[in-house]
């Protein structure tokens, strides 16, 4: 059990170098980029006067390894600091952000998951009948459609023909959990569809790779069911692969999330990273993209823990 | 050599998409930026699409905005694979540190979202269409580099390449005649993926604004100009979406095949 233990907090700590390493890599995108941060904010027009001011303000007059630790200083301590564009502090208006969009993706993960994984068992029971040929299609064009796409022309017909559920995704807090539900329904359609061929697809192919051990065809030859066969033979073997599907698949929400809410103009995180880079406003666009990597960068982690925990060879060593 | 059916649809679908971005001048009925009627007008024999938001030809728009796509897109795929396949091959043939050294360092890139990565760094650059080419190709070199080096690992320890390397070739040899030609069939598969996932790309990052500026236009650019039509019911945003869709889904008919192909070969069972 020690090594196993071991091995767990090896991973974590090497999930936390890796989150370190990529806090100094977005630092040095927007800091030591050909030219001036102060400049390509304020365009080529500023005046000297401004300039000064905006890169006292900023800081740019100190070195960049100074100001890199002084701003992963206050990212330690909660202090995102403050937004050039406002003048606010970030942190409270990240973290009510934040919420909606876990809001948005939870849901959305609650909706693709179950059924991603039942209908890949679907897949796997009618292999190479209809149901299977249908799911690979849908991958296929899956991959190929953009989500502002598929975003609308469910607003197109739903929102707008059929006046069902509302074009903009608006959430406020005196919103009861149903209103909220009716209000993202259209946005969790689209993240759902976003994700579930891809999972639906590699989590047949997971099984199928179980289906192919000695085991399951002596159970096979027991009489069993199919679907026994693949329930209580062949899925658990796939847990592993599966959650590490889910996961990739989760993370990949992360970045779905960032266009789906500038669809539905939906006040999350997404909606605010645009918004920021757009105005040039520096401080908020790394508190935000240090904050999506992290949860990427967790969501990978917690894949890995999973896979190394529901592999009995793992868990048990020799 | 038999083409199926599918993969014979993407050729020719693909095809065209490329030969109208050629030719778009010639094809165009209208200028790019010339203003020919009112806003959103429904089709007509004039106007084959329509008008978009400030009435200009949603056709001619179209058949610029898929040269300005298709342009930037293949430009960044380019840069991705040429940069991507050499680091990739170099790092396998060399080994040691510089490998270490050079696959620590996609990982790292590659733990942060290209979209996300992309837009910290858009915050401070100039948005220009040699910016994007840029940042792109840079992003997507790192998933070359890794298919590549993951190919090329399993060709160096091969007799032929061990041959070569007694022979006293150097690196460049190696490299790019022993290990490249044997590499090349799974790299040219994932080209098309990887051309779509440039095109897919970049659409997005127009759609959010950020991406090709006006007045210039490319697809998912002109979506965010007509978005706003959507909620009075006129769907001249989802022509370019669906364009973006089909030229998508073209380039992956013929990559799914290519793909299959190469992997036939390999496998050396058909069907």
């Amino acid at each position: 059990m020690s090594s196993l233990g071991k091995l767990l907090v090896q991973r974590i700590a090497l999930g936390l170098l890796l989150l370190l390493a990529v806090s100094a890599l977005i630092f040095a995108g927007t800091q030591i980029l050909p030219g001036d941060v102060a400049q390509s904010i304020l365009g080529q027009s500023a005046t000297p006067t401004a300039l000064a001011n905006l890169r006292e303000e900023l800081g740019l007059n100190e070195p960049a390894i100074v100001r890199y630790f002084g701003w992963l200083g206050g990212v330690v301590t909660g202090d995102l600091g403050t937004a050039l564009s406002n003048g606010q502090d970030i942190g409270p208006q990240i973290g009510k952000r934040l919420g909606n969009t876990m809001f948005l993706a939870a849901c959305a993960a609650v909706v693709a998951v179950p059924l991603a994984i039942f209908l890949g068992l679907v897949a796997v029971r009618y292999r190479n009948r209809w149901p299977d040929k249908v799911i690979s299609g849908l991958t296929l064009a899956s991959i190929s459609l953009p989500e502002f796409f598929i975003g609308y022309v469910l607003i197109y017909f739903f929102a707008v023909k059929f006046r069902w559920f509302p074009s903009v995704a608006t959430v406020y807090d005196s919103m009861s959990f149903i209103e909220k539900l009716n209000s993202i329904a259209l946005p969790v359609t689209v993240l759902t569809l976003v994700v579930l061929a891809h999972m639906m697809r590699m989590t047949r192919a997971a099984i199928l790779n179980v289906m192919q051990s000695a085991y399951i065809e002596t159970a096979e030859l027991k009489g069993l069911s199919a679907f026994n066969v693949i329930f209580k033979h062949a899925f658990p073997n796939a847990i592993s692969p599966i959650v590490n599907v889910v996961m990739l698949n989760l993370a990949y929400l992360v970045v779905g999330i960032v266009v789906v809410e500038v669809i539905f103009v939906y006040p999350g995180m997404g909606q605010y990273l645009v918004d920021h880079v757009a105005k040039r406003d520096v401080p908020v666009v790394q508190a935000c993209g240090l904050i999506f990597a992290g949860v990427f960068i967790g969501l990978n982690l917690v894949a890995d823990v999973v896979a190394i925990l529901s592999n009995p060879r793992l868990r048990h060593p020799k | 050599m038999r083409i199926p059916l599918s993969a014979l649809v993407g050729i020719i679908m693909t095809g065209s998409f490329f030969l109208i971005a050629l030719f778009a001048p010639l094809v165009a009925p209208y200028g790019l930026a010339e203003i020919v009627g009112d806003v959103w007008e429904p089709r007509s024999a004039e106007h084959w699409l329509g008008t978009d938001n400030i009435g200009r030809d949603l056709l001619s728009r179209m058949i610029y905005g898929g040269r300005t796509t298709i342009f930037i897109a293949t430009a960044a795929t380019a840069l991705s694979f040429i940069l991507g396949s050499i680091l990739g091959l170099t790092a396998a043939v060399l080994g040691g540190w510089i490998d270490q050294a050079m696959s620590r360092g996609v990982d790292l890139i590659m733990a942060i979202p290209s979209l996300i990565f992309a837009l910290v760094v858009l915050s401070v650059m100039p948005v220009t269409t040699f910016v994007l080419i840029v940042v792109m190709g840079l992003l997507d070199s790192t998933r070359v580099f890794r298919l590549s080096r993951a190919v090329a690992v399993d060709i160096n320890v091969m007799d032929f390449v061990e041959a070569a390397k007694l022979r006293g070739e150097k690196l460049k040899w190696i490299i790019f005649r022993e290990i490249l030609p044997n590499a090349l069939s799974p790299l040219v598969a994932e080209l098309g993926l990887r051309f779509i996932f440039a095109v897919l790309f970049l659409s997005t990052l127009s759609f959010l604004g950020l991406g090709v500026q006006p007045p210039a236009s490319d697809w998912g650019g002109m979506v965010k100009e007509n978005k706003e039509g959507i909620v009075f019911g006129i769907g001249a945003a989802l022509v370019p979406a669906a364009a973006i869709s089909i030229l998508a889904i073209s380039v992956n008919l013929v990559a799914d095949w290519v793909l299959n192909r190469t992997s036939d070969l390999k496998g050396g069972r058909g069907g």
